[in-house]
C-alpha cells in the first residue's frame, strides 16, 4: 500500500516538473512568487464566508418559523 | 437547519474551489487564455449549476402534472428562479471573460464587439434565458392558482426542451469562438475526457458539485419560505 502511494506521489510530482518547464506562455508567475495572490484569496474567502454566514442565519430563522407554524 | 450535512459539504467544496482554484499552480499554460483558464471553476460551473437546477425544475413540473399537488408547483418555480440567477451569472462572467480573450487587441473595441456579438453561443444563451424570463412572467401573471400551476408546468417543459437546441446544438453547428463550436475541437468542452487537462479535473468536478449545492440550498430556503406563506394551499405539510 505504502509503495503504491509513493509511486502515485512520484508520478504526480513528475507531472509538476514537466509542467514547470513549459514557460513559453506568460502566466502570473511573479504574482504567485511574491505571495500577493494570498491577499486576493483572503479577500475572496472573507466575502464568501460572509455570504455563507448570512445564508446559515436565514436558514435558522426559517426553521424557527416552521416550528412555530406547525405547533403554535 | 434540517439535514445539514450537504450544506457543510457545499461550504467545504466551495472553499476548496476558491482556494485551490486560485492558488494551485498546476493549470496548463495555454496561449491567449493564460491565467484566465481558472475561470473554468467559476464561469463554466454557473452553467452546469443552471442546467441541473432547470432539470430539477422540469422534474417538479412533471410531478405536479401527475399529482396536482401544489407543493411541486412551488418547488418547480423556485428551482427555475435560482436557475435563472445562475444563468445570468454565467452570462455576465462569460461577457467579462470573452472581452479579455476573444477581443482582438489590434482593432478598435467596437470592431471586435461586432465580431463577438455574432457569436452563436451568446445569442443561444440569451434566447434560452429570455424563454425562462417569459416563464416567470406567464406563470406569475395568472391569478387562478390551479391554472397558474398547470400552464406554468407545461410551459416549463417547453422551455426546458428549448434549452437544448438553443445552448447545446445550434452553437455547435455554427462557426464559433466559444470552445465546442464548428472549426474548433468540437465535442463537449470541459466535459470531454481527452480535452480537459487531468489535473484541472481535481478542482473542476468538486466545483460543479459545490456551486450546484449552493443553488439547491438557496432554492430550499425560498421553497420553505413559500410553504410558510401559502401553507393553507398545500394539503399536507411536506416532509423535507
Amino acid at each position: 500500500m505504502a509503495r503504491k502511494i509513493i509511486l502515485l506521489l512520484s508520478a504526480l510530482l513528475l507531472q509538476l516538473i514537466l509542467l514547470a518547464q513549459d514557460n513559453k506562455v506568460e502566466m502570473a508567475d511573479t504574482f504567485r512568487s511574491n505571495g500577493k495572490i494570498f491577499v486576493v484569496v483572503a479577500v475572496i474567502v472573507t466575502i464568501f464566508t460572509g455570504i455563507i454566514l448570512y445564508l446559515v442565519r436565514l436558514d435558522r430563522r426559517i426553521t424557527k418559523l416552521e416550528k412555530n407554524s406547525i405547533n403554535p | 437547519m434540517n439535514k445539514w450535512w450537504w450544506k457543510i459539504l457545499c461550504i467545504i467544496l466551495l472553499l476548496y474551489t476558491l482556494t485551490a482554484g486560485l492558488l494551485w499552480n498546476n493549470v496548463p499554460r495555454v496561449p491567449n487564455l493564460q491565467e484566465t483558464i481558472r475561470n473554468l471553476y467559476f464561469h463554466v460551473c454557473m452553467w452546469f449549476a443552471m442546467m441541473i437546477l432547470f432539470t430539477a425544475s422540469v422534474v417538479q413540473a412533471v410531478k405536479y402534472l401527475r399529482t396536482n399537488d401544489l407543493q411541486y408547483d412551488i418547488r418547480s418555480r423556485e428551482f427555475a428562479v435560482t436557475g435563472i440567477v445562475f444563468g445570468i451569472l454565467g452570462y455576465a462572467t462569460g461577457t467579462i471573460w470573452m472581452s479579455y480573450t476573444w477581443a482582438d487587441p489590434n482593432t478598435p473595441t467596437t470592431a471586435s464587439f461586432s465580431q463577438i456579438a455574432k457569436e452563436p453561443k451568446l445569442i443561444g444563451a440569451a434566447i434560452a434565458l429570455l424563454i425562462y424570463f417569459a416563464y416567470l412572467v406567464l406563470r406569475d401573471s395568472i391569478s387562478d392558482i390551479d391554472k397558474k400551476a398547470r400552464i406554468g408546468a407545461v410551459y416549463n417543459i417547453f422551455a426546458f426542451a428549448f434549452l437544448f437546441p438553443a445552448i447545446w446544438i445550434i452553437p455547435r453547428l455554427l462557426p464559433s469562438l466559444h470552445p465546442g463550436g464548428e472549426g474548433g475541437e468540437g465535442g463537449n468542452p470541459a466535459l470531454n475526457y481527452k480535452d480537459l487537462a487531468p489535473q484541472m479535473r481535481t478542482v473542476f468536478y468538486p466545483a460543479i458539485i459545490g456551486w450546484t449545492l449552493l443553488g439547491v440550498w438557496i432554492t430550499s430556503l425560498k421553497v420553505r419560505m413559500r410553504f410558510l406563506k401559502e401553507k393553507n394551499l398545500i394539503e399536507q405539510w411536506p416532509e423535507k
